[in-house]
């Protein structure tokens, strides 16, 4: 029988560098068909005419560039798996591309550097349906993928994504000496990102510097949280459930203050259950504007072709008000007009963490 | 070469996004616009008409907002509310910035 071979489409508009990298790909173990095309307008017509498999675009372009062609396939085509190849080193343009949903963003310098890890990536996108997991080590838990590092002796920072939220964990041969993750550190961050079921994973250049702040042996760390996970997977008690709703809602209401925001409404889709507000009573009001504007948002997004709705926000001399949607729910996230930062990173993280 | 064109354009082709500022009166009719003529106006009319329905709904859920504003993956749509209509601003939101919009809030 014939092996399935997949189909790879590069989308840059330096035809030098198409053939540069058609040759890198043709490394790939599993041998796919390469297609190219030097322009948005081709690309579209080739994913029309052809089962592509993985995407990989570069963001730079003249007319149609790659966020706007990322914006389109990921409506058209929300099986195939989507590569960013960027001379662009700038993380705006990166969690930009990943809030458009791609599997992968290398830099082009780094592309070249590390080519063997690269081709690893994108033979494990080939290969996978859609298992959770990590993008790039998709066969691997979170807890693998530490030992593995560990058990090689290696120095290394691993920066994991979780939609919008961050975490990285710093490893010096071989021993996991600080993590970070939602505005906790150490231990107590390494639990929370050991929690996550999935997310984007890198492997950046070590920090030999960074203080410790872990001294435990990251063994003793990985044994202790697996044998928490296992407790909150046993069956619960009526008592055990009540606990947990309330240390829950503490938490929540901790979060809210930590973080400065006035108010948050997490709203399911309509006919599946109550909003839930902590920081406000208006919720029946506010519930029915943020989904009007959601639908509006979603229509017009639709009607002119602009992409998906990343956000929706107003303000007035008292407030500001985003609207986020994550997993069916909206989310409607107020804040005091003298809060400063990023409010939209805040609120994604605000959301991220809020049923996590 | 006209009679091919009939087959083989349309599908795969890609809207232009719109560029530019528009304003709208309480009944969401275009009072100005700095959009393309080219871009279809029904479009136009319908963002003014939705700006408008979101600063009036707002209004009723006792949170009247000065500023809406719609971010999508590549255009970005604020508005601001004028005596009685609105002025909208569209920004496509391109690599080929030389900086990336960044949302206000």
């Amino acid at each position: 029988m014939m092996e399935k071979r997949h189909k790879i489409l590069l989308l840059d508009d330096d035809t030098d560098w198409l053939t540069l990298s058609q040759e890198m790909l043709a490394a790939l173990p599993s041998r796919p068909e390469i297609l190219t095309a030097n322009n948005g307008k081709r690309a579209l017509s080739l994913l029309e005419s052809e089962p592509v498999r993985l995407l990989i675009c570069d963001l730079k372009m003249p007319r149609i560039d790659g966020l706007q062609i990322l914006s389109i396939v990921r409506r058209r085509y929300p099986e195939l798996r989507t590569v960013v190849l960027s001379g662009l080193e700038d993380e705006d343009f990166r969690s930009r591309a990943y809030a458009l949903g791609v599997d992968l963003f290398w830099i082009k310098m780094e592309m070249q550097r590390n080519s063997k890890l690269f081709i690893e990536c994108l033979e494990s996108l080939l290969g996978r349906d859609d298992e959770p997991g990590f993008r790039g080590i998709q066969s691997k838990s979170l807890m693998d993928i530490i030992q593995m590092e560990c058990l090689s002796r290696s120095s290394s920072v691993l920066r994991i994504t979780r939609g919008p939220l961050v975490a990285k964990l710093w490893i010096q041969d071989g021993e996991l000496i600080d993590a970070e993750a939602e505005g906790a550190r150490g231990e107590a961050a390494f639990r929370r990102i050991l929690s996550w079921k999935s997310g984007t994973f890198e492997n950046l250049p070590a920090e030999p510097e960074h203080a410790r702040t872990i001294m435990k042996p990251v063994n003793a760390l990985l044994l202790e949280t697996a044998q928490n996970i296992d407790e909150a997977a046993s069956p619960a008690t009526p008592e055990s459930i009540e606990q947990a709703a309330h240390r829950k809602s503490v938490w929540k209401l901790s979060l809210l203050t930590r973080e400065g925001a006035d108010f948050v409404i997490s709203i399911p889709p309509e006919g599946r259950g109550e909003p839930e507000a902590l920081g406000t009573q208006m919720i029946t009001p506010l519930v029915k504007w943020t989904r009007h504007a959601a639908a509006i948002a979603r229509r017009l997004g639709e009607q002119l072709e602009a992409g998906p709705v990343m956000q929706v926000t107003g303000q007035n001399l008292e407030r500001q008000v985003l609207v986020l949607e994550r997993e069916e729910r909206l989310f409607l996230v107020g804040w005091p007009v003298e809060a400063t930062g990023n409010l939209l990173e805040k609120s994604r993280k605000l959301v991220a963490s809020w049923d996590s | 070469m006209g009679f091919l064109k009939r087959f083989f354009r349309g599908r795969a082709g890609v809207q232009q996004l719109p560029t530019g500022t528009i304003t709208v009166d309480r009944q969401g009719r275009i009072v100005t616009s700095t959009v393309s003529s080219a871009y279809p106006q029904n479009f136009l009319r319908e963002i003014g008409r939705d700006v408008l329905d979101l600063f009036s709904e707002a209004r009723t859920a006792q949170m009247p907002l000065a500023e809406i504003s719609l971010q999508f993956g590549s255009l970005h749509i604020t508005a601001r509310e004028l005596r009685g209509g609105a002025i909208i601003f569209l920004f496509p939101q391109t690599a080929l910035l030389a900086t990336p919009t960044r949302s206000r809030p």
